[in-house]
């Protein structure tokens, strides 16, 4: 080999401009968070708990839905817990408090999203009934808690007829990690500029299987469909 | 910002790895299809690396293309975001890359 270069050999080690040693990973970021969300789904399916996660933008109506859907619930079907994550705050889980419902608060400081370690802990202080039905409000924003597995069974985005009809283009991440959309407010549609049947087109672009509910949380209208797609994800 | 929590991670298992020894590079794979920014978590690297063993390191994000199979004409082709439409019309389609986010290797020493 006339033309053998004197350090091939040491490239498999060491990078050509001088000293050191590479380490191969090829691990996923992500992956500590995937372990602990594993761990929280087999906590919850050992005990017929259901989770939800919920996301939305601020000022979707996330905490009217989940006020409303505590008071109709609590007693009817299964026990109802909800884990409030909020980055300061404690307004929201009085509100659910106050609605009936079991529920532990997580303040995830200057944290926009909850991770599976958070939820693992509100789950041992909230240490709900076997059979629950455990509502996981997110923290509020269309990004960020997209990439975090909580251990739930199913996620539900929540939007309303008050923001753009795009939504789901500008924050498509949110939209294929999802397995409901529920457009809120629709007593407004009469009132703004937003098409639904666009929006629902945009957000299946992004998600084919996309399930989509039309509802409104201050008038009661289409809450029915909300509580059957809940009691079919028992 | 995510991107902090993400980076931080990034950063405890390059310090476990590293054993004590100083990390000069640190190198990782950011699909272009997750909803990571590669600009906030060299920022978030440089804060998260302060006064660790990989403090001063480099950050290289190798950033893998967008591309998907498409189940109706079997062919592959290049997804510039995340609407899952093929060129054919179909919306039958499967991500193939682009989603990527993972540690690849680091230097040490
Ligand atoms: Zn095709």
């Amino acid at each position: 080999m006339p033309h053998a270069h004197p350090h091939d050999h040491d490239q498999v080690r060491d990078a050509p401009s001088g000293g050191g040693e590479t380490i191969t990973l090829e691990q996923r970021v992500l992956g500590k968070n995937e372990e602990l969300a594993a761990r929280n789904r087999s906590w919850l399916a050992e005990r017929d708990i259901v989770a939800v996660n919920l996301m939305s933008s601020p000022g979707a109506g996330k905490t009217t839905l989940l006020e409303r859907t505590v008071r109709d619930l609590t007693g009817r079907r299964r026990p109802v817990a909800v884990i409030e994550g909020d980055q300061e705050t404690t307004l929201d889980a009085e509100r659910i408090r106050r609605a009936g419902g079991a529920v532990v608060q997580v303040n995830t400081g200057a944290g926009c999203h909850l991770d599976a370690e958070m939820v693992q802990g509100a789950l041992t202080t909230l240490a709900p009934d076997g059979g629950s039905l455990v509502l996981v409000e997110n923290v509020g924003n269309l990004v960020c808690p997209a990439l975090f597995d909580l251990g739930e069974r199913s996620r539900a985005v929540i939007i309303s007829v008050t923001e753009g009809t795009d939504k789901p283009l500008k924050y498509p991440y949110m939209f294929a990690v999802a397995d409901l959309v529920i457009i809120n407010k629709v007593d407004l549609l009469p009132y703004v500029d937003f098409d639904t049947d666009q929006c629902v087109r945009y957000a299946r672009s992004v998600n084919p299987d996309l399930r989509v509910l039309t509802l409104s949380a201050t008038t009661g209208e289409g809450l029915d469909d909300w509580y059957d797609w809940l009691d079919a994800r028992s | 910002m995510h991107e902090l929590s993400i980076t931080q991670s990034i950063v405890d298992a390059v310090c476990e790895r590293a054993d004590g020894r100083p990390v000069r590079t640190v190198r990782i794979r950011v699909g272009i299809l997750t909803a990571v920014v590669p600009d906030s978590m060299r920022f978030c690297f440089d804060l998260t690396t302060a006064g660790t063993v990989a403090e001063g390191a480099q950050l290289e994000i190798d950033q893998p293309p967008g591309t998907a199979h498409c189940r109706a004409c079997e062919k592959d082709f290049a997804l510039p975001d995340l609407v899952l439409l093929c060129p054919c019309g179909s919306a039958d389609v499967a991500i193939t890359s682009g989603q990527e986010l993972q540690i690849v290797s680091m230097r040490v020493g």
